[in-house]
């Protein structure tokens, strides 16, 4: 074989692999998680009570989404053995042949410590600190350390999607307080029946990975059980949040109508049994989780117009 | 002289090497703008350097 025909042929089996593009590096960054990270990050800082110079802002949430994105690069590294296995994530870079899982380890932890820095440059040290550690608790306790051996899987990662809004708090203030917590806890309390509606009609996928979902482990009577329990808790914090300082007569108006809604159909999926649901093809759970999206929007929509009313005098109870 | 065929390949790190460049140039952009706000600011202040201090 000549130099030539080693030339050429090099770069026809780099692409061949699958030698990755600029979206195959932003896809690592799990982009649709990314947008609630955003989302809620953004209203924790224009719902805190201390304003914050537009550049800086936009800094803050700009590097509050890559220090997101970073982790959800790490947790595709990690993952790449059972991504390869389930159908939904089938199509991810590193299952895809499209990223090595060492070009998603370094650029994981490169973002990771960037924004890191960034964040703590931008705004200050409380905010950096807090988001470092959801990145390590996402990475490390949640994908690392108990995703695969917990059924509870679902409550322990729901916390690292539920610093989002305290940070933008803290980088706005420096401080956590009241405020941030609830809207921490409103996540929180909002993920477990959330995905356990969603693991309730994608059946099988987390079976085939051998993750350990409650609706395999402790059956899927146990999980619906676990619905209505989770949905009651939350409702009694959403609508209690409403009566302080993130709350006002528009977040209680919107609190009390989804939570009845939500509250409603984690009734009706407790009620049903296997052979129901599977007769009409799941229609009260994919309901349930299609109105479980909106409600997480609408509750932090409300806090933003709780706030942006304030800045009218309108704003909250007084 | 000949120019290679351009492979899929090239067109793909093309385009991965001009969606770093821009990250870049937004992010030397956004350094200058987080920079502009911070010296902008009320509070800002050049720090003291005491004398006899190296």
């Amino acid at each position: 074989m000549s130099d030539a025909s080693l030339n050429t042929a090099s770069p026809v089996s780099r692409a061949q692999e699958g030698e990755a593009g600029f979206g195959d590096f932003f896809a690592l960054l799990k982009p649709r998680v990314m947008t609630l990270v955003v989302f809620t990050a953004l209203v924790g800082l224009l719902a805190a009570p201390v304003g914050v110079h537009p550049v800086i802002g936009f800094a803050a949430i700009l590097f509050i989404a890559v220090g997101g994105g970073a982790a959800g690069a790490l947790n595709m590294w990690w993952e790449s053995d059972i991504d390869a296995l389930m159908k939904r994530t089938q199509k991810r870079p590193i299952p895809a042949g499209k990223v090595t899982r060492d070009e998603a380890f370094a650029f994981g932890i490169t973002l990771a410590v960037m924004s890191v820095v960034m964040l703590w440059l931008a705004t200050n040290a409380l905010a950096a600190g807090i988001l470092a550690f959801t990145i390590f608790f996402y990475v490390v306790i949640y994908t690392i350390g108990l995703k695969r051996w917990t059924p509870q899987n679902i409550v322990i990662g729901g916390a690292a999607g539920a610093f989002p809004p305290m940070i933008g708090w803290a980088a706005a203030t420096g401080t956590v307080s009241l405020e941030s917590v609830l809207m921490f806890a409103l996540i929180f309390m909002w993920t477990p029946p959330h995905f356990w509606a969603l693991a309730l009609f994608m059946r099988g996928d987390y079976d085939t990975a051998g993750v350990p979902m409650l609706t395999v482990t402790h059956g899927r009577r146990a999980t619906r059980v676990h619905i209505l329990v989770y949905t009651v808790l939350l409702a009694a914090l959403a609508i209690g949040a409403g009566f302080t300082g993130i709350g006002g007569p528009v977040y209680l108006a919107v609190a009390v109508v989804f939570n009845a809604l939500f509250l409603r159909d984690a009734i009706a999926i407790w009620r049903r049994d296997e052979d129901q649901a599977e007769a009409d093809n799941y229609r009260v759970e994919k309901r349930a989780f299609k109105l479980s999206l909106w409600y997480l929007f609408a509750h932090f929509t409300a806090i933003l117009a709780e706030a942006a009313l304030g800045g009218f005098g309108l704003g909250g109870w007084s | 002289m000949s120019f290679r065929e351009e492979h899929e390949l090239h067109k793909r790190r093309f385009g991965r090497n001009l969606g770093l460049g821009l990250v870049l140039a937004g992010f030397v952009a956004l350094v200058f703008g987080m920079t502009i706000a911070k010296v902008s600011d009320d509070g800002f202040a050049v720090p003291k350097i005491e004398q006899g201090e190296n």
